[in-house]
């Protein structure tokens, strides 16, 4: 009677294994949505520190982490150098971050932060349309993971664990974190 | 969404030659807390009054003073205000005024934050009434 079970319960075991190896899965990340709930991330151009316009399109095939933050917010602070590190990390597997600065006073204030802090990822200067584009964005940090094909995997409102981001990247890229 | 309501400021009467003072009532809703004017850090935006007074005189605007309190989110602990808080306006007017009533525009600045978020800076319009007498 033991033995009918066995391959079934092996079965069960070797399924879930498999999806928590496979990209966009859910099965490792309570944070990353199913492949089917996802939509399409709304597109936008906004400029970035040298002045060069820049697209979400120029991204896709990659997992993007789009973070709005802006330098009067203190939890975006401790975020900041998370993502210097998954930028350093991940790059060469597909991923990369992208901030949107919400700061009225614009480069004058964002440039001398980023400079400071040795931000490596792209920042661009966001307003008020591409907020509302993103639900409007109310509280900073939010934090968008996008997927390979362009769709909204995750969403973070406000501060999370850094170790809840790397979940949900490397569930993205389908790889597993070496931490 | 507003985490600070005012609201709005009641008539000042002010005598000519004289100043008077003005009470403007704020509230900071439960679970967040308002940069108070002096928040210790300088990235931080603080609680800013500004008053259009002419043709009377801004004598002194006095700030709540906050309490300080350490978040998950900064090494130190920041200067705010949680709860109920006042501003207070001194105003004067010259002696040269006229009895007259006078409209004047004010301007209070604020960001706010939980524990985990912080809200985008904002700026509530204040129509104060002054009677001059």
């Amino acid at each position: 009677m033991q033995q009918r079970y066995l391959p079934l319960g092996l079965a069960v075991i070797v399924y879930i294994g498999m999806q928590a190896c496979a990209p966009g899965s859910t099965a490792d990340a309570a944070s990353v949505r199913a492949v089917k709930d996802r939509k399409n991330a709304p597109a936008f151009t906004l400029k970035d520190a040298t002045g060069k316009a820049a697209t979400l399109a120029e991204y896709k095939g990659k997992v993007v982490l789009l973070n709005f933050w802006a330098t009067w917010c203190g939890p975006c602070k401790i975020e900041i150098p998370w993502f210097i590190e998954f930028e350093q990390k991940y790059k060469d597997k597909g991923f990369a971050v992208l901030g949107v600065a919400m700061d009225e006073e614009g480069w004058d204030i964002v440039k001398p932060y980023i400079t400071d802090k040795k931000v490596n990822y792209r920042v661009l200067l966001g307003d008020d349309s591409t907020a509302q584009l993103y639900g409007g964005v109310d509280s900073l940090p939010t934090t968008f993971l996008i997927d390979k094909t362009g769709k909204i995997a995750a969403v973070h409102v406000g501060l999370v664990s850094k170790s809840e981001y790397d979940k949900d990247i490397t569930t993205l890229l389908g790889i597993t974190s070496d931490k | 969404m507003n985490a600070v309501s005012v609201d709005p400021p009641q008539k000042i009467v002010v005598q000519r030659g004289q100043s008077a003072a003005l009470k403007i009532h704020a509230k900071v809703l439960p679970g967040y807390h308002a940069n108070s004017n002096k928040p210790h850090e300088d990235y931080l935006i603080p609680l800013r009054l500004t008053l259009d007074a002419k043709p009377l005189e801004v004598e002194a605007i006095e700030y709540p003073k906050g309490h300080d309190e350490k978040y998950s989110f900064s090494e130190k602990p920041l200067n705010v205000l949680t709860g109920d808080f006042d501003i207070v306006v001194r105003l004067k007017a010259p002696a040269s005024l006229q009895p007259q009533m006078h409209m004047l525009a004010g301007k209070l600045r604020y960001q706010a934050c939980s524990d985990r978020a912080c809200l985008a800076p904002k700026t509530v319009e204040l129509r104060i009434t002054a009677d001059v007498r």
